[in-house]
């Protein structure tokens, strides 16, 4: 069974189309990027996907692992292993880290008929995610997001995904506002948490340098609300080399 | 024991929005004092909870020379339920009074907040921190006056009040208000009516929060400066308030 199949997708923001026919599979086991220049509706395709309000499906389908998503609401869709990475994580004082991410994940296992975790067993879980992304566990009891750098929020966000254990990450630009070390650490973090048989990403991207860690199996292109041309890793190589200009004048 | 005046008319500002019919039925209300002599300390929870009927209460608190005292004050109603609790303070020279309320109201419940803190002799200190939430068709009101009487210089007196509202019906009434007759008097009052950010709400869904659930732990935060130093039990009790009200919201 596929993971994610999107078929002729339309969307609007603030009754602007955006999305004007988006198509996509994407397998478990695999790794999918999406490049494009500014204004392609690449975060579009992230937010339609986690059903934040505003953006509207106006055409097309997705199914989820079996499910139609846009029948779900956003908390059902994230219980249903949609994980949406944030290009600006949102800070929410006097909430800490922990106790969202602790609430955040017994209210999914509650969704999808588990037990919840014990004080003790989420905190070992905490630890362990936070190691592997190089994060102090005392960042995890601040409140969520404040005061954080734009490269602490990304880690936070990867931590976040390791806690959650989502079966598809839709992360868009995670690598921007990483520097060097932070970049590297990000990459190894998906890929020890998300490169598994049964799991899928899709990374929204403008650059090459997060693939250079985070090796995509697909690479396509996003212009003017559509999938204009698909191909593999040398393709991200190829947009990197000569830009979208000459793409668009090449065709699609 | 002194009981309250009747106010006269509607006009009375302490009464302004409270619902007539509730207040008659309620009257006589009984002055609790609470004399707190020079140089003591005290502290006091007051929790009105639903369940119970319509309720007023009135604290009278005599703050001695140098006296401390800590008030916390919880007031909660749903349904058709009207709860007021009222604090007149009187600060002798160098008193130090905090007061941290959340009012909660659901259904077509009115909950009330008043203070009247006066601020007797100099060098004198008073915080309140006043966070309230309405739903449904609640309304919550808070009318608070700092007074600062003639040479009560050296006063340093602040307000400040936050109201979240979680539906179009809901209400909110907040009237900060300072009235000062000595010169060297530092106050301040701020007030700020809102809702929850709507791209907070959307990033906590995205991790799997329902959405009562998720506005319950934005309204926990929100809450949190006035339970500053109350104990954990209390605030348990809070949190559990704010999960009933965003429950029956939802």
């Amino acid at each position: 069974m596929t993971m994610l199949t999107i078929t002729d997708l339309h969307a609007t923001v603030a009754d602007k189309a955006i999305l004007k026919g988006l198509s996509l599979t994407i397998n478990p086991g695999e790794v999918h990027a999406i490049m494009g220049p500014n204004g392609a509706g690449k975060s579009t395709l992230g937010y339609t996907l986690g059903g934040r309000p505003g953006y509207e499906v106006t055409g097309g389908t997705a199914t989820f692992n079996g499910e139609d998503l846009f029948a779900l609401a956003p908390h059902e869709r994230a219980a249903a292993g949609l994980f949406l990475g944030f290009q600006y994580p949102v800070e929410i004082p006097g909430v800490s880290n922990l106790q969202f991410l602790r609430e955040a994940l017994n209210a999914q296992r509650k969704g999808r008929g588990e037990e919840p975790l014990n004080g003790g067993q989420f905190l070992k879980l905490a630890r362990e995610k936070a190691a592997l992304l190089q994060m102090d566990m005392e960042m995890l009891k601040r409140p969520v997001n404040v005061g954080f750098s734009g490269g602490e929020k990304k880690r936070a966000e990867m931590v976040q995904m390791g806690i959650l254990d989502p079966k598809l990450a839709i992360l868009d630009e995670t690598d921007s506002g990483l520097d060097i070390d932070a970049l590297r650490i990000c990459g190894e973090g998906i890929n020890a948490i998300m490169r598994r048989p049964d799991k899928a990403v899709l990374l929204i991207t403008h650059y090459q340098r997060l693939l250079d860690y985070v090796q995509p199996d697909f690479v396509h292109v996003l212009a003017g609300g559509r999938i204009v041309r698909s191909g593999g890793p040398e393709l991200a190589r190829e947009l990197e080399a000569h830009g979208y200009g000459a793409l668009e004048e090449t065709g699609a | 024991m002194t009981t309250v005046t009747l106010p006269a008319t509607h006009a009375s500002e302490g009464w302004r929005y409270a619902p007539k019919a509730a207040v008659e039925a309620l009257w006589p209300i009984e002055a609790e004092e609470i004399v707190v002599p020079a140089g003591a300390e005290g502290a006091l929870d007051i929790v009105l909870e639903d369940g119970a009927g319509d309720e007023a209460r009135h604290l009278a608190l005599d703050l001695g020379e140098g006296a401390e005292f800590s008030l916390t004050l919880v007031n909660v109603a749903a349904g058709a339920r009207y709860a007021r609790i009222c604090v007149e303070a009187r600060l002798a020279a160098k008193a130090r009074l905090t007061i941290g309320a959340v009012a909660l109201a659901g259904g077509s419940a009115q909950v009330e907040i008043v203070t009247e803190v006066t601020h007797a002799g100099p060098d004198a200190f008073s915080r309140q921190v006043i966070r309230q939430v309405a739903g449904g068709s609640g309304q919550v009101t808070y009318l608070g006056r700092v007074r600062v009487d003639v040479g009560a210089d050296g006063t340093d007196g602040a307000q400040s009040v936050r109201a979240m509202l979680l539906s179009p019906t809901a209400q909110a009434n907040a009237r900060p208000e300072l009235e000062i007759y000595a010169d060297d008097v530092k106050c301040a009052h701020g007030c700020a009516v809102g809702e929850l950010d709507r791209q907070a709400l959307f990033y906590l869904a995205q991790r799997g929060l329902p959405p009562a659930q998720a506005q319950a732990l934005m309204l926990q935060a929100f809450v949190a400066e006035a339970l500053d130093g109350a104990d954990e039990a209390l605030a348990a009790r809070v949190a559990g308030q704010l999960a009933a009200l965003t429950e029956a919201a939802a």
